[in-house]
């Protein structure tokens, strides 16, 4: 839960501390005072040197780099003053991650291998997604040695162009996702970038990228990152030739291992096949043949709208944050074209209950005044945020694809209305799969996790969407479930989750958080698809009820005739008629 | 007589087939009704001394769910048919090995096919051997001052049948006993529940101290015992005392379906009940009177003592019993016949008979 907060809050929550630290200057000791200033300083920093509106250091990221500086020093503090510190320098983000690949999905070969593929693909389709072009991506992974391989990945997208080529794949929390809210798979500007460091780190090759925009010419970079200043190196920057229209290449060496199976790079692809049933995918595995998924529809998802946040959905920090950076000149105004559903009236009312001044300058509202306005947002009523930012997959384009996958016997799909938690609006899909030989019976139920539409594939028990169909009662819907399980039957459940911001667990998005609000919608709609299952459930059970009664019927009809024919010494004419009339009563009866 | 009685049963068995066939071919479901056949539908004629049926019915409709035991109900009544025609007889044993040779309609145990039996002896409300079916165990043991008159079936004399001349046997009760003919000065018949008790006193001549004749029914009585007994207190016109265990078993599984009948076969109780019996014992008073060695009462004894307080109509009926099960309910003890043996093997013969035919009169109805 905390965690989930952590990341959601972003450069709030890091923002939050910073100013904790400046602020308590005046109160703290004499080491204290140094360390702060110079945790402050390295955000600043960080924060100067990204241009535009990125940010200093990612949430966790960044508290955690200012943790670490002061265990550091923890020695120097003890002695203050007596002995000089020990050597004290900055920590780039870039080198942050770089010793904790795991927070970003690096923990092992087998797992770096997927995340390279899964973050790569994940870019390629919100490129051509917004673009507005039909995607088609390629996937190839290229076995060199023993644990070295090579993933390469093309799309069809609009292309990169040479300005921003670098800053893409070189340069760690550079992007255009993070700091908007709209629906987009990813989420933090850290994916593409931190696999090519992961690559860089383990083979010290540089990332190759080969980009075309439409009626220029395509380029080619190698891009290598450094890890001090988080700043990219380029060391081969050239025009090429390239055959196709547009779209953009990426090509990276990594260590890794090759499992294939459900949980690797290829039951990653056949969910994304799956959860995106406009995209063409060609995969071109280490081992094995090609394997292509077509798209079983040509409908380009609508576009997510970008909105602005939601001020229930805003934390102190953040909020401090964006009374700096407005560019409003006073609370009224900063309150209702800063936030979405913030009316005149709504800002009054806030503003009333914080008892501070409409005219008041955004930038003069220091940290009390911001945490009075902080909880007189809580108190007031503000209307849920616009819910046209949310892009669901669609019940049709659900069915069609689960039925072009798995060819069930019964599918059935729902999605909810739109709904809100903590001020995010959120959308909940959920798809049933049922029978048709593709599962097997006395197994657990398959379960497909999404998130905007990408696949979620570890930490499983851990995710919000595994306890949500665990604690539904499948019994209801003829599903055989034990206690705390999930139900046993041949039968796939996905569900998806479409928001401007999905709370994972952790920054490797393995795992959504368990927020009441969004475990209910869940729940409602698995139980919607489960009282459909059931309905087809006790219907199968009727026919073949049915079926067993007229071979019932069959099997004894024939002994009363027999009998019949003993006793009243009938003909074997008559002893046939009257069977057949029989026959006939009886079916009659089996339709009442 | 007997074979106008076959012939009419024939009929109407031909009758029931008939009018199942006339209502399948005008399209109509067939029906047969039968008597229920549970305490449910008896009640207790105390004037008359047994268990009459009532007229509840169950209407058997040629429905999906009853046509397997339509079709087997049908083919037993054929084999029935069959049987009184060729003057044939089958064991129930032997008329579940015949289904056997009915495909899918068989049998797979006796007990199925013995009810389906009994629901055809009820639908025609007659006794199974009417219908060509035999019991298959025997009707139990007579020893005492009895001459039962049979005919020899090879030669068709009669056959005069000294039941004091079996030393340390007995006289079988045969299966059927409406020929029999009874000679006997004996002053009370006494019926017994156990052959070990049987035993003892055949073989220290009880009967002739006593001046009686014992019959051993060896658990539940048969049909035949009970016809026996009844047929012999009838013509005879001499009392029977009933001396069984001291449990809700012996009371009313025994006793009760002794003199009254059974719910089971309700339609033949009128035939099948010896309304003349009088419990001897042994009583509950009997366990505390004569300090009987017992056995606490298991569970099915209980409910079956419970269930007889609110369901028998017979136990309804007789107040003492009410008590006396009552008794037994509160002391959680059972007592069995050979407990008498507390007192030394033979305490039986020489005390506790002899005390207890003196006060016939504080007999349990």
């Amino acid at each position: 839960m905390t965690k989930a907060r952590g990341s959601r809050t972003g450069s709030g929550a890091a923002q939050t501390g910073l100013f904790d630290d400046v602020s308590s200057t005046k109160t703290s000791r004499k080491t204290g005072k140094t360390i702060s200033r110079k945790t402050a300083n390295t955000a600043r920093k960080a924060s100067d040197k990204a241009p535009g509106p990125v940010a200093g250091p990612k949430p966790s990221g960044g508290k955690t780099a200012g943790l670490q500086v002061k265990k550091k020093n923890r020695p120097a503090r003890f002695t203050a003053g007596k002995r000089k510190p020990a050597k004290q320098r900055e920590i780039s983000v870039s080198e942050f991650f770089a010793k904790n690949r795991h927070l970003l999905g690096f923990d092992n070969p087998s797992k770096a291998l997927l995340t390279t593929v899964k973050e790569a693909v994940d870019n390629s389709l919100d490129a051509c997604e917004e673009g507005g072009i039909l995607p088609e991506i390629h996937v190839h992974i290229e076995s060199l040695k023993e644990d070295r391989y090579r993933v390469t990945v093309q799309d069809n997208g609009p292309g990169i162009s040479r300005k921003e080529m670098p800053r893409v794949f070189g340069s760690l929390l550079y992007g255009s996702k993070f700091h908007r809210l709209c629906q987009s798979r990813g989420q933090q500007g850290i994916g593409i970038s931190a696999a090519g460091m992961y690559g860089q780190i383990t083979t010290g090759k540089p990332v190759h990228v080969v980009s075309k925009e439409k009626r220029k010419p395509a380029h080619r970079f190698a891009i290598l990152l450094d890890t001090n200043t988080n700043l990219p190196l380029i060391t081969k920057d050239e025009e090429v030739e390239w055959d196709i229209s547009h779209g953009t290449m990426v090509e990276i060496e990594l260590e890794a291992s090759y499992k294939g199976g459900r949980h690797s790079v290829d039951g990653y692809l056949w969910q994304v096949a799956l959860a995106n049933p406009h995209v063409t995918l060609h995969y071109a595995p280490p081992k094995g043949g090609p394997v292509n998924y077509d798209r079983a529809s040509r409908k380009l998802p609508a576009e997510a709208k970008e909105i602005k946040p939601h001020p229930k959905g805003v934390e102190l920090g953040q909020l401090m944050k964006m009374l700096k950076e407005t560019k409003y000149r006073n609370l009224h105004g900063f309150l209702t074209h800063e936030f979405s559903r913030v009316s005149n009236k709504v800002a009054d009312e806030v503003l009333d209950g914080a008892g501070l001044k409409a005219q008041m300058s955004p930038g003069r509202a220091h940290r009390d005044a911001a945490e009075v306005l902080y909880r007189s947002i809580q108190q007031a009523k503000i209307m849920n945020p616009p819910t046209n930012c949310l892009s669901p997959i669609g019940e049709d384009q659900l069915l069609k694809s689960l039925k072009s996958r798995h060819e069930p016997e019964f599918a059935i799909a729902v999605t909810r209305p739109p709904s809100v938690y903590r001020g995010n609006p959120f959308l909940i899909e959920a798809a049933l799969a049922y029978g048709g030989g593709a599962f097997s019976s006395d197994e657990p139920v398959k379960l497909y996790r999404l998130a905007n539409r990408v696949p979620l594939m570890y930490q499983k028990s851990a995710c919000c969407v595994t306890k949500s169909v665990i604690e539904t009662a499948w019994k209801n819907y003829h599903v055989p479930q034990s206690r705390g399980a999930l139900p046993v039957a041949p039968m796939a459940i996905l569900v998806h989750i479409a928001s401007v911001w999905v709370p994972f667990t952790s920054e490797s998005k393995e795992a959504l958080a368990s927020y009441p609000e969004i475990q209910k919608e869940i729940k409602l709609a698995l139980q919607e698809c489960g009282r459909k299952l059931g309905t087809y459930i006790r219907r199968g059970r009727r026919l073949a009820d049915a079926q067993k009664k007229k071979d019932y019927i069959e099997k004894y009809i024939p002994h009363i005739g027999i009998a019949l024919q003993e006793i009243l010494g009938l003909t074997d004419k008559k002893r046939a008629t009257t069977e057949s009339k029989l026959r006939d009563i009886l079916e009659r009866s089996r339709k009442m | 007589m007997a074979s106008k009685k076959k012939i009419n049963i024939v009929e109407r068995i031909r009758r029931e087939a008939g009018s199942v066939e006339t209502r399948v071919n005008r399209g109509r479901k067939p029906t047969m009704k039968f008597p229920v056949r549970s305490l449910q539908n008896v009640s207790y004629q105390a004037r008359k001394g047994y268990f009459e049926i009532m007229g509840r019915t169950k209407e058997r409709t040629l429905t999906v769910n009853t046509v397997k035991t339509f079709a087997q109900t049908l083919r037993m009544m054929a084999l029935s048919k069959e049987l009184i025609e060729t003057d044939d007889i089958a064991t129930k044993r032997e008329a579940y090995y015949v289904s056997k040779n009915w495909g899918e309609a068989r049998f797979k145990e006796q007990p199925e096919s013995d009810t389906v039996m009994e629901d055809v002896e009820a639908l025609f409300r007659v006794n199974r051997e009417q219908l060509g079916f035999i019991p298959e165990e025997k009707g139990g043991d007579v020893a005492g001052q009895l001459v039962v008159i049979d005919i020899d079936p090879s030669t068709g004399k009669k056959l005069r049948i000294d039941c004091t001349k079996f030393g340390s046997g007995a006289y079988s009760i045969p299966i059927s006993v409406e020929q029999l003919e009874f000679e006997t000065k004996a002053k009370f018949i006494l019926v017994i529940e156990t052959a070990g008790m049987f035993q003892r006193l055949v073989k220290h001549s009880y009967w002739k101290t006593a001046n009686c004749v014992l019959v051993s029914m060896g658990g539940v009585p048969t049909r035949a015992c009970r016809r026996f007994i009844r047929r012999l207190a009838d013509i005879k016109k001499i009392p029977v005392y009933v001396f069984v265990d001291g449990d809700p078993y012996g009371f009313m599984n025994i006793y009760r379906t002794l003199k009254v009948g059974s719910g089971n076969a309700a339609h033949l109780n009128e035939f099948f009940c010896v309304p003349q019996a009088r419990f001897l014992g042994i009583t509950p008073k009997d366990i505390d009177d004569y300090e009987l060695p017992t056995h606490p009462l298991k569970d099915v004894d209980i409910k079956r003592a419970k269930d007889a307080l609110k369901n028998d109509p017979f136990v309804l009926h007789h107040k003492p019993w009410q008590q006396a099960l009552k008794q037994m309910i509160k002391m959680g003890v059972r007592a069995e016949q050979q407990a008498l043996a507390k007192h030394g093997l033979n305490y039986v013969i020489d005390e506790y008979l002899p005390q207890k035919i003196k006060k016939t009169s504080q007999f349990l109805p």
